[in-house]
């Protein structure tokens, strides 16, 4: 186990530098001039030179990411600008501060989007799964996976702002969506995401509920439940100790593959209700030719799945004991 | 089939070399030293080579023109990985395979296609073998478009007769493999591999995923086949008793290696390595009448070893009640042993004894052995 | 050998009575298994053979009440110790399951739960039938381990299947099947899967875990020899009928029916000729969801000349039993004597 974890954050490294090099390159080989496009849309000729070489252009692009990548452990002066200190990812000429501030500053609005909307898709759309599984072909099946069918193929901003035109505006059930820190107020920054978690979850809620089924489908017809049922034990028994455990492992693996695509639903989704996370952020950056802006927001999106990808590996090995013991 | 070839003589089942186009007394396809490893990863931090399956370790065997070889053992001997070696759908680690004379151990796809079409293989899945979207006279016909081939009166007819003489409806050309009973489909299989009028077939398994009654039917239409075309055949099974009736010749393999080869008599009367006669022991056999003696029982301990790990010396020597020191650090060659008949070969310190053996076939077993844990032997009630 | 049934005051322990089993499928009623009756004594192992798509397996679960409900209609009478399985509640099955009668599948990795231990799943089936404590189910889960021939079975308790060979997770099988001392074990392929030596071991195992617990045993299988090793009485299936049922002596000494001469001329053994060719049975075994009518062997039988009038296409030949043999087969009892003959090359004496 402890192996298992040691190369799979290994390996994690290795492709976070991969990720970094291919964004460094993408964004600087473009045919217009980077800093031009780091240096913001009030950009003076004397910035513009500034700029130009704080950011070491002159030098060949190897050298440059080279500089960039030292930055993250030793920080970088950006001269008349300021320091950047370590971990620096960038700074953002735009609003004249090192990026990762301003970043993690935003950042906690993104993942309280993006796992609270987890936690609701898994619990909707895991138990209508189930249920249906367990009915399989009765009428509940049916509806569950019409339903999700239905859900699927939802977009996030209409349905968005129909929600919140009806919900929030009309009927006044829920409040209107903000972000407000979790550590500031429990109970508001709740209130204030609800509405957000339940959009953004019902795509995936859809997905999650379909998958459930036909994972607990397969599982159900596995030998080893037949055998426990040969046991003796109870079918309640069965369905939870030994199908719901074989379904477990690949729901995992869906959710691990689905992270990517849970936080480009969240940047959609705070753009829909006005909510200030990095999505916002990335749009903001892109108006204000924001370059450095642009790749530290990719690079901390890229860590966070990495990372959490991690975990699930983890839990998945926890889960099933072949890959554990390999 | 390439002109210069006369057309597959009915030939009777004696091995012929004389037909081979090679020079008389080479054998059609000759294999010294076959080894295959399959690599392992692991190792800590970074995943590297730590080790190799050896699958196949070092076989030297023939098989001469319109003979049928019969390759025994349980699973994890190799027996299906040296199928798939001489017909080089696996890339050999080590060792030769000369195919009439012509080196094909290392040969390129180019030079292998003209062998490729003399040597088909025949596989045990019908289901998973056959492509559901084609239809039988696409599959059957499929060698002969692949390699260019246009035998007169067109591939059609060849394919409408190839039906005929595998026990099918020639008028079933058009249907589709899931319209037919598992062992219609072996025969499709069988059809296949008769296309392109080969001189070897390598067959993995062809009847153990059949019902009893259909696995008659396809061991006895392989062996109209055989002796029909004088086709040589490679016959690999789990099942001694289906692979003595079909092979003139026989090897037992143990953890990738041949630990006995012997004609059919020899091999079933005569078995002088422990391994073979534990093996034929424990068949289990409806007897002929209950006159005749019982059968003799030797029981061997526990599983096959781990071909990633495999003993030194002997590699069966953890589960032969014979074992000594010598067998731990000396591996036994596969020799002509005291007493064997012509062409009959042991891999064993201590071959079993002839004379016990060889009285009767009835008698077989009726001198215990002694002294050992591992094993013990008991006769039937 | 005794009788089966004389042995037994209180007749036979489990008693089947034209018990049927239909599937309803989108392509119509699969007439799995067709009027079958049997019956099994304290002790004995009753050897099923079939092909598949015989029944036998179909069977079996149905006894265990491990079919799907919601396809599978039932009609008929299974006894155990007078107890009807067939209309017996499902918590009732429950508490007899793994409990007084168990059961074994051929494929021990796939049968296995791959999540909890080897100990955990024998344990298991202790504590539900014996409310036993964790503890005590863990000392039963390793004394069966060793029981079943499993070296450092203390140890090996805390594996995971996967981490045993083939043999020895067809060993934990076992292991668990028998942790409460059924009275009735049902063997489905146990060893089909497996090596001829580890299967030789199985069997072996089977035979003397029966000696020490008297457990009656049924064992499926497709191969005569395995019923020739273990088996006491025998009976034949075809097509989701008892074709032919007697003691193994007299099933393999002199079957009565075609189907059966049919699978023991397909085999070949280790005496037999090599000259001579196998006698398959021509054809492929029947659909299910159209079966032949009259004899569901008649289309692949030989013999249907000889009894004539089309009787074979046209009349079910009635399963006769008598002293628990019988044949269901049109041909009189003479010719069935006379055509065996014939067929195995021997003379009748």
């Amino acid at each position: 186990m402890f192996r298992f974890l040691v190369r799979r954050i290994l390996g994690a490294v290795v492709i976070l530098l991969i990720i970094s090099a291919i964004t460094f390159l993408l964004f600087y080989v473009a045919p217009r001039d980077p800093a031009r496009l780091a240096c913001g849309k009030t950009c003076t000729p004397q910035t513009l030179a500034l700029v130009r070489r704080n950011l070491g252009i002159a030098d060949p692009l190897p050298v440059q990411y080279w500089h960039w990548l030292q930055a993250l452990f030793t920080g970088r002066d950006y001269a008349s600008f300021g320091r950047c200190p370590a971990p620096c990812l960038g700074y953002s000429f735009h609003y004249h501060e090192p990026v990762l501030g301003l970043i993690l500053n935003r950042f906690p609005t993104t993942l309280s989007l993006a796992l609270g909307s987890a936690v609701v898709f898994v619990l909707f759309g895991v138990g209508a799964g189930m249920l249906a599984a367990v009915k399989q072909g009765r009428t509940v099946d049916k509806v569950a996976s019409s339903a999700s069918l239905i859900g699927s193929s939802l977009q996030i901003y209409i349905v968005g702002l129909v929600a919140m035109y009806y919900l929030v505006d009309q009927w006044h059930i829920l409040s209107r969506p903000q972000d407000i820190p979790l550590t500031q107020d429990p109970m508001g920054w709740f209130k204030g995401l609800l509405l957000p978690w339940f959009i953004l979850a019902l795509i995936f809620t859809a997905n999650y509920t379909r998958m459930t089924r036909s994972q607990l489908v397969e599982a159900l017809s596995e030998d080893y439940v037949r055998t426990a049922r040969a046991k003796g034990l109870s079918r309640r028994a069965v369905f939870f100790r030994f199908a719901w455990r074989g379904a477990m492992g690949p729901l995992l693996t869906i959710f691990g593959l689905d992270l990517g695509g849970l936080f480009g639903g969240a940047i959609i989704t705070e753009a829909t209700f006005g909510l200030h996370g990095i999505g916002a952020l990335s749009v903001d950056a892109v108006n204000n030719n924001d370059l450095p802006m642009l790749l530290g927001v990719t690079l901390v999106a890229a860590g966070a799945i990495v990372v959490l990808n991690i975990v699930v590996d983890a839990l998945y090995a926890f889960i099933d004991p072949r890959v554990r013991l390999a | 089939m390439s002109s210069t070839t006369p057309p597959a003589p009915a030939a009777s089942p004696a091995p012929a070399g004389a037909h081979s186009a090679a020079p008389a007394g080479t054998p059609l396809l000759e294999v010294s030293g076959l080894t295959k490893h399959f690599p392992v990863m692991g190792g800590f931090p970074i995943r590297r080579r730590i080790g190799a399956v050896q699958a196949v370790d070092g076989l030297d065997f023939s098989v001469a023109a319109g003979e049928s070889l019969g390759l025994v053992g349980e699973s994890g001997c190799g027996k299906s990985t040296t199928g798939r070696l001489i017909t080089r759908l696996l890339e050999p680690t080590g060792g030769r395979i000369t195919y009439r004379g012509q080196d094909i151990t290392h040969a390129s796809r180019r030079q292998l296609a003209p062998v490729r079409s003399e040597i088909q293989m025949i596989f045990q899945d019908p289901y998973a073998s056959l492509n559901p979207r084609q239809t039988v006279g696409r599959i059957v016909s499929g060698p002969m478009e692949i390699n260019g081939i246009g035998p007169p009166g067109g591939r059609e007819r060849r394919v409408r007769e190839l039906l005929e003489t595998v026990g099918l409806n020639p008028e079933h050309y058009n249907r589709f493999p899931h319209e037919f009973s598992g062992g219609q489909r072996q025969r499709i299989g069988v059809a296949r591999a008769l296309a392109l009028e080969p001189k070897l077939i390598v067959a993995d398994e062809p009847v153990s995923a059949l019902d009893v009654s259909i696995q008659a039917q396809v061991v006895n239409l392989l062996q109209e086949v055989q002796r029909n075309l004088g086709i040589a055949f490679v016959f690999i099974a789990h099942d001694l008793a289906v692979v003595r009736h079909f092979s003139q010749r026989v090897a037992v393999m143990y953890l990738g290696r041949i630990v006995e080869v012997a004609d059919r008599d020899q091999l079933y009367g005569n078995p002088r390595h422990p391994y073979t006669r534990a093996l034929l022991s424990a068949v289990p056999e409806v007897a002929a009448d209950d006159a005749a003696p019982p059968r003799e029982r030797i029981r061997l301990a526990g599983d096959v070893p781990s071909p990633l790990n495999p003993p030194s010396g002997c590699r069966f020597r953890t589960r032969c009640w014979k074992a000594t020191e010598r067998c731990g650090s000396e591996s036994p060659p596969l020799v002509r042993a005291e007493g064997s008949g012509e062409g009959h070969l042991s891999a064993c310190h201590y071959p079993e004894d002839v004379a016990a053996l060889t009285e009767s076939k009835g008698s077989r077993g009726t001198k215990g052995v002694t002294g050992s844990v591992d094993l013990e032997i008991s006769k039937e009630p | 050998m005794s009788d089966p049934m004389s042995s037994t005051p209180g007749g036979p322990f489990l008693s089947v009575r034209d018990l049927r089993v239909h599937f309803s499928t989108e392509d119509g009623i699969v007439k799995a298994v067709d009027g079958l009756s049997f019956d099994l004594g304290h002790g004995r192992t009753l050897g099923i053979v079939g092909e598949s798509g015989s029944g036998k397996s179909v069977t079996n679960m149905a006894l265990l009440g491990l079919h799907d409900s919601r396809n599978t209609t039932i009609d008929g009478e299974a006894l155990l110790d007078g107890q009807d399985l067939l209309t017996a509640p499902q918590r009732e099955l429950e508490r007899l399951r793994g409990n007084k009668m168990s059961m074994i599948f051929q494929d021990a990795l796939a049968s296995l739960s791959p999540y909890h231990t080897v100990g955990r799943q024998i344990g298991e089936t202790y504590r539900k039938h014996t409310g036993a404590s964790r503890k005590e189910a863990r000392d039963r889960a390793v004394e069966m381990l060793a029981k079943v021939g499993i070296p450092q079975p203390e140890l090996r308790v805390d594996d995971y299947p996967h981490q045993f060979s083939g043999g020895m997770r067809q060993r934990v099988m076992i292991a668990m099947a028998l942790v409460c001392d059924p009275a009735l074990l049902i063997a489905d392929e146990p060893t089909t899967a497996l090596d001829v030596t580890v299967q030789a071991q199985i069997m072996d195992l089977l035979k003397d875990l029966q000696q020490e617990t008297g457990t009656s045993i049924i064992f499926i299988t497709h191969d005569l020899g395995v019923i020739a090793d273990i088996a006491d009485d025998v009976l034949v299936m075809y097509g989701g009928r008892c074709v032919e049922r007697g003691t193994k002596q007299e099933v393999l000494r002199a079957p009565q029916h075609p189907y059966t001469w049919g699978l023991l001329g397909s085999m070949p053994s280790l005496d037999h000729p090599v000259d001579v060719p196998l006698s398959p049975i021509p054809g492929a075994p029947p659909s299910l969801l159209n079966p032949p009518t009259g004899c569901r062997f008649h289309p692949r039988c030989a013999f249907i000349e000889q009894v004539g009038d089309g009787l074979c296409a046209d009349a079910q030949p009635p399963l006769e039993v008598m002293d628990g043999r019988g044949a269901a087969c049109h041909l009189g009892p003479a010719q069935r004597v006379e055509f065996f003959a014939d067929f195995a090359g021997i003379q009748p004496n």
